[in-house]
């Protein structure tokens, strides 16, 4: 469980990225964070994992608080997995390497230098190969694999921390929409299957409605939003990104669900135009 | 503004006029200095000696000719000891440069206030001066020979390989180092799985090539007394024994050759 208290980020420069954000979100649920660009999503779930110290607020993980002065980084770090726009793998390193590196802050730099890692963290990494259908491609460099598999590589990462907390930055960015909702399935799949909370920031409200629990709106740092998302209508998306056409993206959204592999190159640009 | 209204209508031009005579201007500045510079350089010269170049060339080369390949016996051990020189000074040099580029690099820095300044200087300072002037002080300092030879190269590659190396660490993807971050990693830990494979095929590029110009600096070091085939060469110059000159000449070139498709190799292997 997690839950965020009075979050706030005011960077150096002036910026107000998050102004006093409070939620839960109780195991197993899955978030969507939606938002238009700036409104502070990236700022909130790296302020979670403390890649950006937040300016007041507190972040609690299953009752113990992680924010700053609370506990070692490196250990509020590992309970955390973290999924990120883009895969961020490590190109030049295998797909074995790149999903054992979720282990590091659990191993000493010696061990992980001569990647000698734990047999029971590698059996773990087999598994989770498995499970994202990469199991023939442990060897194989990171850069050697396509969009979504390297996607799937980065779940695994994620994963192979035994996380307390998955934290998803854009997870379907650049993706085609089939591979999109692939992933966004197994995802979701994977948080009921071990109960675990996941907060995920998404540009594509439609793809957002159709695998999430709830949805939380922001906007200029500020909670706008935060309910089921079959609650989300056309006030509530005024509300979050503001006057906009949001029948057509309606329409659009359902002729996908009838047509889920037909999604075509004319959708994309017109929900360009949208979200 | 490029952008004005003639007859109504918009007309772009790529610069505006002030600009467009800036740049003539500059150009006619060019001219006058090549000119000026084409009198400086006609001042000191001799012009008798000019006009008999073509004969001079002639007759040096007729006596470079035919080669003396027996001298080729006494090259051996010469050519061993440059190569020698080459390689333990760039290894040496690497090193060095090594915690140098991580110490200089912004983002790897882990003192911005107080190390990065004192790792770029120690850059620049090796950079500035040239292998045969540390070659130069080195020889007077702890005597002729390999030694000297191998800390002059050392000296001159810290530079070199630092400044490239730090470059090509400022220029790593970001994302990866979050991601492997945001796994709990150390900070040495991040150093290992998100720095260092990005580095690798600039590092193993940028050592060869320097491994490669050293082969060439270290013929030279003789010249000074810091060993090498200079040790030869220098004494056949001096003895106006043409044609040895000649020998040391094509083995130092097949000698460049080889280590030119040596780096080549390695450049490919690590992409």
């Amino acid at each position: 469980m997690l839950r965020v208290e009075g979050l706030t980020k005011r960077y150096k420069a002036g910026d107000h990225a998050l102004k006093g954000v409070s939620f839960t979100v109780e195991p197993g649920q899955v978030v969507g964070l939606i938002g238009p660009s700036g409104a502070g999503k990236s700022t909130l779930i790296r302020c979670v994992n403390r890649l950006v110290d937040p300016t007041a607020g507190k972040v609690f993980l299953n009752d113990a608080e992680i924010t700053s002065g609370a506990g070692d980084l490196r250990r509020v770090r590992r309970r955390i997995g973290m999924i990120f726009q883009e895969y961020a793998l490590v190109e030049r390193l295998t797909v074995m390497e790149n999903v054992l590196s979720g282990r590091l802050g659990y191993v000493s730099f010696w061990r992980s230098f001569f990647r000698r890692f734990p047999a029971g963290d590698i059996e773990q990494a087999f598994r989770l190969l498995d499970r994202v259908g990469l199991t023939e491609h442990a060897d194989k460099r990171a850069d050697a694999l396509s969009g979504g598999q390297r996607q799937r590589v980065g779940i695994a990462r994620a994963l192979e921390q035994n996380p307390e907390l998955l934290l998803i930055d854009e997870p379907t960015a650049s993706l085609d929409p089939k591979t999109s909702r692939q992933i966004m399935r197994l995802i979701v799949e994977i948080c009921r299957e071990s109960n675990l909370p996941a907060i995920i920031n998404i540009h594509d409200v439609a793809l957002a409605q159709m695998f999430v629990d709830r949805i939380i709106g922001l906007r200029a740092g500020e909670v706008v939003f935060d309910d089921v998302p079959s609650r989300l209508d056309n006030a509530a998306l005024t509300a979050i990104y503001g006057e906009e056409d949001w029948a057509a993206m309606r329409k659009t959204a359902e002729d996908d669900a009838e047509d889920d592999a037909e999604a075509t190159q004319a959708r994309i640009e017109r929900m360009a135009g949208l979200v | 503004m490029p952008v004005s209204i003639r007859d109504g209508r918009p007309v772009w031009q790529r610069r505006t006029p002030a600009r467009q005579w800036a740049i003539w201007a500059a150009w006619l500045a060019l001219v006058v200095l090549t000119v000026y510079c084409w009198q400086v350089m006609n001042r000191g010269t001799i012009w008798a000696f000019v006009e008999d170049a073509p004969q001079q060339a002639a007759d040096l080369l007729s006596r470079s000719w035919p080669p003396a390949w027996h001298y080729l016996d006494r090259l051996w051990w010469p050519l061993w000891d440059t190569v020698n020189i080459a390689t333990l000074g760039t290894l040496l040099g690497i090193v060095f440069a090594v915690p140098v580029a991580f110490l200089a690099a912004s983002n790897t820095s882990p003192s911005t206030a107080i190390l990065r300044p004192l790792a770029l200087f120690i850059i620049v300072a090796s950079r500035s001066i040239n292998s045969l002037i540390w070659a130069l002080l080195l020889v007077a300092i702890i005597g002729p020979g390999l030694l000297a030879g191998i800390m002059a190269i050392a000296l001159r590659s810290i530079g070199f390989i630092g400044k490239l190396l730090y470059e090509a660490i400022e220029e790593i993807d970001p994302a990866q180092v979050e991601a492997v971050s945001a796994t709990g990693a150390s900070r040495l830990q991040v150093m290992d799985y998100a720095v260092v494979p990005q580095i690798l095929p600039a590092f193993s590029g940028i050592s060869v090539f320097r491994w490669d110009i050293n082969i060439r600096e270290s013929t030279i070091l003789g010249l000074v007394g810091a060993g090498g085939i200079g040790v030869q060469l220098e004494s056949s110059l001096a003895r106006l024994a043409w044609s040895e000159v000649t020998v040391i000449f094509a083995v130092i070139l097949v000698t460049v050759i080889v280590s030119e498709w040596v780096s080549a190799k390695v450049r490919q292997a690590f992409i």
